[in-house]
């Protein structure tokens, strides 16, 4: 009888993403059985501490050759070569580029339902999960039920709390089964885009600028709200799509999905595809000139105003606020 | 090279979402039907290796009736042909995968180019899954794509969180494509008129032995939760700002 919940998640030089903590969390809070953590590549032991202080109950690091470096056929192939022996009921994957792409390679193979980007998981009284998960890029919660033995699912990041519960993990020795068939697709080169800067699907606040802002040069207004604010900078589509910010910016439906404690929208009018972006956040903050821009519909709070008159007196205020305590 | 373009229909991403009395759908009635975006850019891709390299673009689409649009606009942009696989059915994506694996291996292809995920379930499944069942390589949320004929190698950049990647595959090979691949063309009149005497083969889904027990089953759709009336401020920006500032910090407690 399948027992118990398999984490599966990328590291590097021994740190994690904090989904990784929210997954583990959510892992043990399923009460379905011991909690495995198995991740891969140089330093993959060092992650050791934090998983214990998460609660994982089991840890196996593929630390060596091949896995030193990122291969979606050999990763998945790997994978799959020992599930059987640890024979998990459920499977979790963080909902990132890298869980992902390995995810449903893995369910293929292990013909396993998967359900991608849940926002929360809960068990039913036959001990099967329930996920609710996002459609139509937020417009639409659905819940989802997977029938196959094993079920998988993906966590979206920044949308559950990560609590310790210290264990003292056992490291599992179990080698995978490499095949010479495997390790087609490798990683060869990383390259940095947005180094210093955070993550947007990670990040607590955002400041994100839209064609209200005029022109490029105009971002720093928006940049020094961010510094105060220690937030991540985001943006509407037109403006990456007209070369103001890197495309890496642009939040939406075709865009990122964000799910931060509070979010800027300045300058930007709020259509459909952006809001299907941002109605994870908390809060919204609005400033526009227009009082009948739909943003102001979604937000929780707004000022109508010529944001170039806003910004920098907001961010002076936020300053003086953070100096003082 | 012959490379297959894998297609969705899905709502336009202006479509205002509204759930089924039933609660395990959403009201289809007024809904207009676009190729998913992402494919979009897969398609283009394809054109392009065309243009470099010759061959054949052929595009594969799996739906109802309303999908020979979609198939329409896609020939008219510049494919050569099209494969409809017709299905009334609500499929999950193995299930989706699954036919589209049976009509690859027997089109045949160098190269199955794809969009990153469907913008209506967002499952972001069926490109590595088709992979899978086909027991080839794959390489996603593909920002930028090199060819090496003679080689029969792909060097591809991949975007993740605050970073990209470069994979180095053989083909033939899935490749799912990401915003920024390239821009789109639009069809030109003539193309419009050329893309009517294009073969549009279509095939029965019950014909390709498709496993008919779906993995992930929609229990319940639900709304998003309603955001709470808004405080707006108005006026002078240095009472404005003051006053937000107050309220972030004393009533929502975020700064
Ligand atoms: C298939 C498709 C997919 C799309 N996907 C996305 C997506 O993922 N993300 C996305 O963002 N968009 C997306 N869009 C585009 C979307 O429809 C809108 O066009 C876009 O979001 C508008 O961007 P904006 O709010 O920056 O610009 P605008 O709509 O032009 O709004 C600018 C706003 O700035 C305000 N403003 C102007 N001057 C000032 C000032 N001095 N002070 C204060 N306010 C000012 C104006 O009142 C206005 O509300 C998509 C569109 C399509 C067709
Ligand atoms: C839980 C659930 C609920 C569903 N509810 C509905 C519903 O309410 N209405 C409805 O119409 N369908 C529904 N479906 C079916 C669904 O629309 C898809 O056909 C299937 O789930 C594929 O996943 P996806 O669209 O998210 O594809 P993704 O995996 O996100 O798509 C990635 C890429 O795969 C290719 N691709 C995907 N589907 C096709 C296709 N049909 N033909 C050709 N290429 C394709 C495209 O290149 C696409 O860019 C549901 C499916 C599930 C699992």
């Amino acid at each position: 009888m399948s027992s118990g919940v398999l984490v599966i998640f990328d590291q590097n030089q021994g740190q994690v993403r904090h989904v990784v903590l929210e997954i583990l969390t959510v892992a043990r809070n399923l009460a379905l059985g011991s909690v495995t953590a198995l991740t891969f590549g140089t330093d993959a032991s060092k992650t050791l501490n934090m998983l214990g202080e998460y609660g994982a109950d089991q840890v196996l690091f593929w630390e060596q050759d091949p896995f030193t470096r990122y291969s979606s056929d050999g990763f998945a192939d790997a994978i799959a070569s020992v599930v059987p022996e640890l024979d998990p009921a459920v499977i979790l994957f963080p909902a990132s580029a890298w869980g992902k792409d390995l995810s449903p390679r893995l369910a293929e193979l292990l013909n396993a339902g998967l359900a991608t980007d849940c926002l929360s998981l809960r068990t039913n009284e036959e001990n099967r999960v329930i996920a609710t998960r996002p459609m139509y890029a937020g417009k639409v919660l659905a819940e989802v039920q997977i029938d196959t033995p094993i079920q998988m699912f993906s966590i979206r990041p920044n949308i559950n709390a990560a609590v310790p519960s210290p264990t003292t993990p056992v490291v599992l020795d179990i080698a995978p089964v490499i095949s010479e068939d495997s390790f087609k697709a490798v990683v060869t080169e990383r390259r940095e885009v947005q180094s210093g800067v955070q993550e947007l699907t990670e990040a607590d606040i955002i400041v994100s600028g839209g064609r209200g802002i005029k022109a490029a040069e105009n971002f720093k207004l928006l940049d020094q709200l961010a510094e105060v604010l220690g937030a991540a900078v985001g943006s509407s589509r037109p403006v990456a799509d007209d070369g103001w910010v890197p495309h890496s910016y642009h939040i939406g439906q075709t865009g990122k999905v964000v799910s931060p404690t509070v979010y800027f929208a300045i300058g930007i009018s709020g259509a459909i595809q952006h809001l299907a972006g941002i109605s994870g956040s908390k809060y919204i903050v609005a400033i526009n000139n227009d009082p009948e821009a739909p943003i102001f519909k979604v937000a929780n709070y707004g000022i109508v105003g010529d944001l170039f008159q806003v910004v920098p007196r907001l961010t002076e205020e936020i300053r003086s606020l953070k100096a003082k305590n | 090279m012959k490379v297959l373009v894998m297609v969705k229909q899905v709502p336009d991403t202006a479509t205002k979402i509204q759930i089924r009395g039933d609660g395990h759908g959403i009201v289809e009635d007024g809904i207009k039907w676009v190729i998913n975006p992402y494919d979009e850019f897969a398609i283009e891709e394809a054109l392009r290796i065309r243009e470099k390299m010759g061959g054949e673009t052929v595009i594969v689409t799996l739906g109802p009736k309303r999908v020979d649009e979609a198939v329409r606009q896609a020939l008219a942009m510049g494919a050569d042909r099209a494969v409809v696989v017709e299905s009334e059915e609500t499929l999950d994506p193995s299930q989706v995968a699954h036919a589209l694996a049976k009509v690859a291996h027997d089109e045949g292809f160098d190269l199955i180019l794809m969009g990153k995920q469907a913008v209506d379930d967002d499952a972001a499944q069926v490109g590595p899954m088709l992979a899978a069942r086909l027991g080839l390589p794959q390489v996603t949320v593909v920002i930028h794509l090199d060819v090496d004929e003679s080689q029969k190698r792909l060097r591809a950049e991949r975007e993740l969180e605050g970073a990209t990647e470069i994979v180095e595959l053989p083909f033939p090979a899935i490749v799912t494509a990401q915003r920024g691949l390239n821009e789109p063309r639009y069809p030109t009149l003539p193309n419009i008129m050329k893309a009517k005497k294009k073969e549009v083969k279509r095939i029965p889904l019950g014909s390709l032995g498709v496993d008919d027990t779906p993995r992930i089953r929609v229990m319940n759709l639900i709304p998003p939760p309603e955001r709470p009336a808004p405080t707006i401020l108005t006026g002078d920006p240095e009472e404005t700002a003051k006053k937000l500032v107050q309220l972030l910090h004393d009533q929502a407690k975020v700064i």
